[in-house]
């Protein structure tokens, strides 16, 4: 679960994070007082949306234009500023061409920057540790930094016994060049990263950049963080951080009944159980010349409700011109999902091709339950057959 | 022969008097499973299927003298599951809990680095070798006793290598799911050495996905192993979008040998008979084995 800047520099701050003062605006009004409060003579206005590139983006319409993080001299700058952002699109890099409304603006503080360095925290997930990642290349994409010189990466491993230890981060210091009291506050930075990371269980800590001033004071000018979904049952708090206007209405109908959803643009429906059959899925009806609609997992033990709100969901989704059910029964038995099915279908009113696999536990009795339903679905005995017949019925229907 | 387990293994279930724990213990049993007890909190002392229920995990090993342990406890206590099991010395544990946290995995991965135990999972179908031993949730029926070695990190996946395997008149000597958590028990290298070195696997089918770097790894063991069994590999995700989680931190590790095609080309690279489709895992196969 992704949240936005001002929400994370908060939280970083409460751990000991040094950060900019800053205040979050939703309206021009509300910019104008946060940035006459802050009285700063630089301030910056930034678009809270949930992809990284603001800076470097643009707002729907104006390709030429200024992009989502401006400067400002003047109360009146800020307001122009906020009046360009609120209720526009910004598109960048991360959002796709579709963008983001901007409805939250983070009003803070400017500094002077002597340099700008680069720091992360995440699970590595070839040696199970967390891992810290700095770097003195900040500000830019770090996955290019990684890619073109990756010896300006330094990385730093926690064992989970020990916990982080000073003389790491001390030793990161060093590698970024940093010196005297800079690397005491770097220290400082790294422990309140790890703080936050550990206590609420986040996925990703990055703080980009990680601005040394002219004074040789060390403030995270950008902060985002990520955090583990399965462990947002022990953070409360976190958890009401979501923001659902970030998030695409399928996803998140989905995510209530506890399904793996991830809107995508062709118009094919696909419901399988299993991450890795269902990217397969994604995978062979393109192949066939077509594009999945979505990735959907319904998991491994679902239920004849979850099953059932799933196909709601395909059904209910303009895009969709037909429908790929693919289940390898282990835990799900196929009667279940065959009863689900017909039982959605019915409610719903299916009005596209409907191809349905079934393999594994139970495959007779689902295949029976399907064939005596009355409904018009096109049996396919394997994962290549269902792919050709589903890619043929939606060329038919359209033709 | 087969890897890791066979018709001697004896099996204690965690997690056993619940919904799943039952469900599958009666199908292992059913496949001819030696399963000997279980472990529900509290419930020790009783029968459950017929067989004896424990307190702990160190009992039940004590009195059955398990060498297995599977684990279908809720995601909020399989961590703590998989440390008791460690503690209590038992050298194969399976846990098929999905959802676990994954800082809770990395504990979990430092007691596994202190122990001799060996992890399958979580988040993953288990491991059977078939007409022997079943641990775990996949179908029995669709499997045949054979030669063909599977390891794959994806439940369903290792379902489709499997039913495509038999389909060509292939069996399986072992199967491994290995299960998708970023942080987890034994990865390609360690199913991939064993099938290597397993008589009585005579190829081996890998199923991978995008995301980390552990088919590359197991694809350079494969390699530098000289090994002369055919292997034919598959990778899932070839056509699905960049994650739109905020960055790309995991790149930051990888420096970008994550996507499909990065883990396609080390495939090849390594001699492995990459399939194109995932519908033709059994056709390359049987037409490598010619």
């Amino acid at each position: 679960m992704n949240i936005h800047e001002y929400q994370a520099k908060a939280l970083l701050r409460s751990y000991g994070m040094p950060v900019p003062e800053g205040r979050a605006a939703a309206t021009t009004d509300e910019a104008v007082t946060a940035a006459r409060a802050l009285g700063a003579p630089v301030t910056v206005v930034k678009a809270q949306i949930h992809a990284g590139g603001r800076g470097a983006g643009h707002f729907a319409g104006r390709p030429e234009g200024k992009g989502g993080v401006r400067l400002a001299r003047s109360i009146e700058e800020v307001s122009e500023a906020a009046d360009a952002m609120l209720g526009e699109v910004l598109v960048t890099l991360q959002t796709g061409p579709a963008g983001r409304l901007v409805r939250t603006l983070y009003v803070e503080s400017g500094c002077d920057i002597a340099r700008e360095l680069y720091l992360s925290l995440l699970v590595d997930r070839s040696t199970g540790r967390l891992v810290i990642v700095a770097s003195p290349d900040g500000g830019m994409e770090i996955e290019h930094v990684a890619a073109a010189t990756p010896e300006r990466i330094f990385k730093e491993s926690i064992d989970p016994a020990r916990g982080l230890c000073d003389y790491q981060s001390r030793g990161l210091a060093v590698r970024l060049g940093l010196k005297g009291r800079e690397i005491r506050a770097f220290q400082n930075v790294v422990r309140a990263a790890y703080d936050a990371f550990t206590d609420l269980d986040a996925a990703i800590v990055e703080i980009n950049p990680l601005v040394v001033t002219g004074a040789g004071d060390l403030l995270a000018l950008d902060a985002k963080m990520s955090f583990d979904e399965n462990a947002l049952f022990r953070h409360p708090e976190v958890a009401k951080l979501r923001d659902e206007n970030e998030e695409d209405p399928r996803e998140r109908e989905a995510a209530e009944y506890g399904l793996a959803y991830v809107g995508l643009d062709g118009n094919i429906g696909c419901m399988v159980n299993g991450a890795g059959l269902a990217m397969a899925t994604m995978d062979i009806i393109k192949m066939e010349g077509e594009e999945p609609a979505n990735f959907l997992d319904v998991g491994g033990g679902a239920s004849k409700e979850r099953v059932a709100a799933a196909f709601r969901i395909l059904i209910g989704d303009p895009k969709v011109r037909g429908i790929l059910v693919n289940i390898f029964g282990g835990i799900m038995r196929c009667d279940v999902i065959a009863e689900a099915i017909i039982a959605a279908s019915h409610e719903t009113g299916l009005n596209v091709p409907l191809v349905v696999r079934l393999a594994g536990t139970n495959v007779e009795r689902g295949k029976a339950l399907l064939a005596e339903s009355g409904l018009t679905i096109i049996p396919a005995d394997d994962l290549g057959d269902a792919a050709r017949k589903i890619v043929t019925a939606v060329r038919n229907a359209g033709a | 022969m087969s890897i890791l387990v066979n018709r001697s293994t004896k099996v204690i279930t965690q997690g056993f008097t619940g919904a799943q724990g039952t469900f599958h213990t009666e199908q292992a049993i059913a496949y001819g499973t030696r399963m000997v007890g279980g472990v529900t909190p509290g419930k020790g002392g009783s029968l459950h299927l017929g067989l004896p229920v424990f307190d702990t995990v160190a009992q039940a090993r004590e009195a059955t003298g398990a060498d297995a342990s599977v684990i279908y406890v809720p995601p909020v206590g399989a961590a703590d599951a998989i440390l008791e099991a460690i503690a209590a010395g038992i050298p194969l544990i399976v846990c098929i809990t999905e959802g676990i946290p994954v800082q809770d995995m990395v504990r979990v991965r430092a007691a596994l680095e202190q122990s001799d135990s060996i992890l399958i999972g979580p988040n993953c179908p288990g491991i059977i070798t078939p007409d022997e031993c079943k641990i775990g949730i996949m179908p029995g029926p669709i499997h045949r006793r054979g030669h063909v070695g599977i390891v794959s990190r994806s439940g369903t996946l290792t379902y489709e290598a499997v039913a495509q395997t038999t389909a060509i008149g292939q069996g399986q000597s072992t199967c491994v799911g290995i299960g998708g958590d970023p942080v987890k028990g034994m990865d390609f290298t360690d199913v991939l050495e064993r099938m290597i070195a397993d008589p009585d696997t005579h190829s081996i089918v890998m199923i991978g996905e995008i995301g980390g770097t552990s088919e590359i790894e197991g694809a350079e063991l494969i390699r530098a192993s000289g090994t002369r069994k055919p292997v034919v590999g598959f990778i899932a995700g070839a056509t699905a979008p960049p994650g739109r989680r905020m960055g790309h931190a995991g790149a930051v590790i990888t420096g970008g040998h994550e996507t499909a095609s990065a883990k396609i080309e080390a495939l090849h690279a390594a001699g492995i008979h990459v399939s194109p489709s995932p519908a033709e895992l059994g056709t390359t196969l049987a037409r490598v084995l010619g």
